[in-house]
């Protein structure tokens, strides 16, 4: 496996301006942009891969999926290698491109280091959103909260049953920050934070963190402990599309099917979830969009322990999740692949492992509910799955 | 279409802090200042784009001009947000997404309101807060 001639770069544009003042960054790496795919005989639309480095305005080049409106993107790689980032980009990109990952790669690089003074090298969308108190990311959850309520009649005590299932969950964990068992009452009656959200509705703030091994099967064959096999992988960008923003769904509608897909399995396949925690309504929403529920229907779903360990209708986060065990430095990823590799092994704690659990799922989305995020989904198996 | 310029709010009870200003933004900001909400528009596909930007985010033409807003639209979902912080940490306030008339959704605050009885599918109008800088935001209060 190689990515020699996999891979062909077929557009390439410098900008022609030395003196920017003018013009902000995010609008520079439009203009790069739009010239290097007409220069390809391409449309933005036809990108499907981007890869940013530090130099993009906001995070992991999401603030640019929106600017652009790329809408079709199933891979974005934003590994920051100082000067030299364009190169690790072409080399992702092609090894991307090789998997079938992704089939057109966008790679920008813009800034503005002579007139940079009032150069908008802050998140374009900051003057439009942050400005108004849009308080990261609790606000944005609370926003998504109170709509899915409107449109689907999700009240607060469905969503404060996803914080009890994972309360009863974290009561097993001796590690756990929050190992009270709480009942749906002691969410409803927390102090509410961002209507609709109780304190309760929000994830343990926690020091820590975790790491995760990956090998060739050819290494994994001669090491001792037992391995889970990665099956599947999808990721998405959700943007705030021009002004048709939609609060109501998640980045993992898109992810989880390019998933399910390279797994070739289906959300009944799976024995067991980790699915991302920061807040209650975060859930209920992926429940929706990875397709356990129809769409709307998220609140009945989390309703009479349908996420309880072992035997509920989805068992999830059975280490008690970012809602009651951990959520280091605010980053809930490397715990939801954590617990998903014990249940595989069958370390989860006894009382919530999951009988016979061959398939496990892991979604995660990174940044704000309502205006833009991205969504990743990993299928994982048991060694022998 | 011109509309008649919203009231601007010189000494806002609620934060209003100055944006940043991009250079292709100044037009839309200097409007502000003036009452009038500008949204851009663009000439080939004719969506109406949010936040304002050159590129249009639907066809990916630069071919984008300003037109002014109504100042009209509903609220298509909110919060009550009751721990702020920086300068908004003298909660409670309301952030809301309102959809305008022209059909972007725009986040901003609800303000001039009871924020117990602020309700989804609520008319709202604009009106301006002034920042510090000479530029103003537009925010919105129930249609009078």
């Amino acid at each position: 496996m190689s990515i020699k001639r996999k891979a062909f770069i077929v557009g390439a544009y410098e900008h022609p301006g030395r003196r920017l003042p003018d013009t902000s960054v995010p609008q520079i790496h439009a203009e790069v942009a739009l010239g290097a795919v007409a220069d390809a005989g391409l449309t933005l639309d036809d990108v499907d891969g981007l890869f940013t480095g530090r130099d993009t305005p906001g995070a992991g080049g999401l603030s640019l999926a929106d600017y652009l409106g790329l809408r079709n993107l199933t891979y974005l790689d934003s590994t920051e290698s100082g000067g030299a980032s364009p190169l690790y980009h072409v080399g992702h990109a092609a090894a991307a491109i090789a998997m079938g990952k992704c089939s057109v790669a966008l790679v920008t690089l813009a800034g503005k280091a002579r007139s940079g003074a009032g150069g908008g090298a802050a998140p374009p969308e900051d003057p439009f959103e942050l400005i108004f108190g849009a308080r990261p990311p609790l606000a944005s959850y609370a926003l998504a909260a109170r709509r899915h309520m409107y449109e689907f009649g999700t009240t607060s005590a469905q969503l404060a049953e996803v914080k009890v299932a994972a309360s009863l969950h974290a009561q097993h964990n001796p590690n756990a920050f929050l190992r009270k068992r709480l009942t749906v009452d002691d969410v409803l009656n927390s102090p509410l934070v961002s209507d609709p959200l109780h304190r309760g509705d929000c994830c343990v703030v926690t020091d820590g963190g975790g790491a995760i091994v990956l090998v060739s099967p050819e290494i994994a064959r001669d090491l001792p402990r037992r391995s889970v096999a990665v099956l599947g992988h999808g990721e998405a960008a959700k943007h705030s599309d021009g002004g048709k923003v939609d609060v109501t769904y998640t980045g993992a509608a898109s992810a989880g099917p390019r998933a399910f897909a390279e797994a070739g399995v289906t959300p009944a396949d799976i024995d067991y979830a980790s699915l991302y925690d920061s807040f209650t309504i975060a859930v209920v929403e992926q429940l929706e969009d990875l397709g356990f529920c129809a769409k709307g229907e998220g609140g009945a779903f989390v309703q009479d322990g349908g996420l309880v360990a072992p035997f509920g209708k989805l068992p999830f986060n059975t280490d008690g999740g970012g809602l009651a065990n951990n959520h280091p430095t605010n980053r809930g990823g490397i715990t939801k692949i954590i617990e998903a590799v014990r249940q595989l092994r069958e370390e989860a704690n006894a009382p919530v492992q999951v009988p016979d659990c061959a398939l496990a799922l892991v979604s995660g989305i990174g940044g704000d509910l309502a205006a833009r995020m991205r969504s990743a989904v990993l299928v994982l198996g048991r060694q022998d799955a | 279409m011109t509309y008649p310029a919203s009231e601007v709010v010189e000494e806002p009870a609620l934060f209003a802090p100055a944006p940043e200003v991009a250079p292709e933004l100044r037009e839309f900001w200097d409007a502000t200042s003036e009452g009038r909400l500008l949204l851009r528009r663009c000439t080939v596909c004719d969506e109406a784009i949010w936040y304002p930007r050159p590129v249009c985010p639907f066809c990916h033409s630069t071919r984008t001009v300003w037109e002014q807003a109504s100042g009209r639209g509903h609220i298509y979902t909110y919060s009550v947000v009751r721990r702020g912080t920086g300068g908004y940490a003298d909660a409670p306030y309301v952030l809301a997404y309102v959809e305008l008339a022209e059909g972007p959704r725009v986040m901003t605050n609800i303000v001039d309101c009871d924020t117990d009885a602020v309700e989804i599918g609520q008319a709202v109008e604009l009106v301006f807060h002034r920042t510090a800088e000479g530029t103003a935001l537009p925010r919105f209060r129930p249609a009078r």
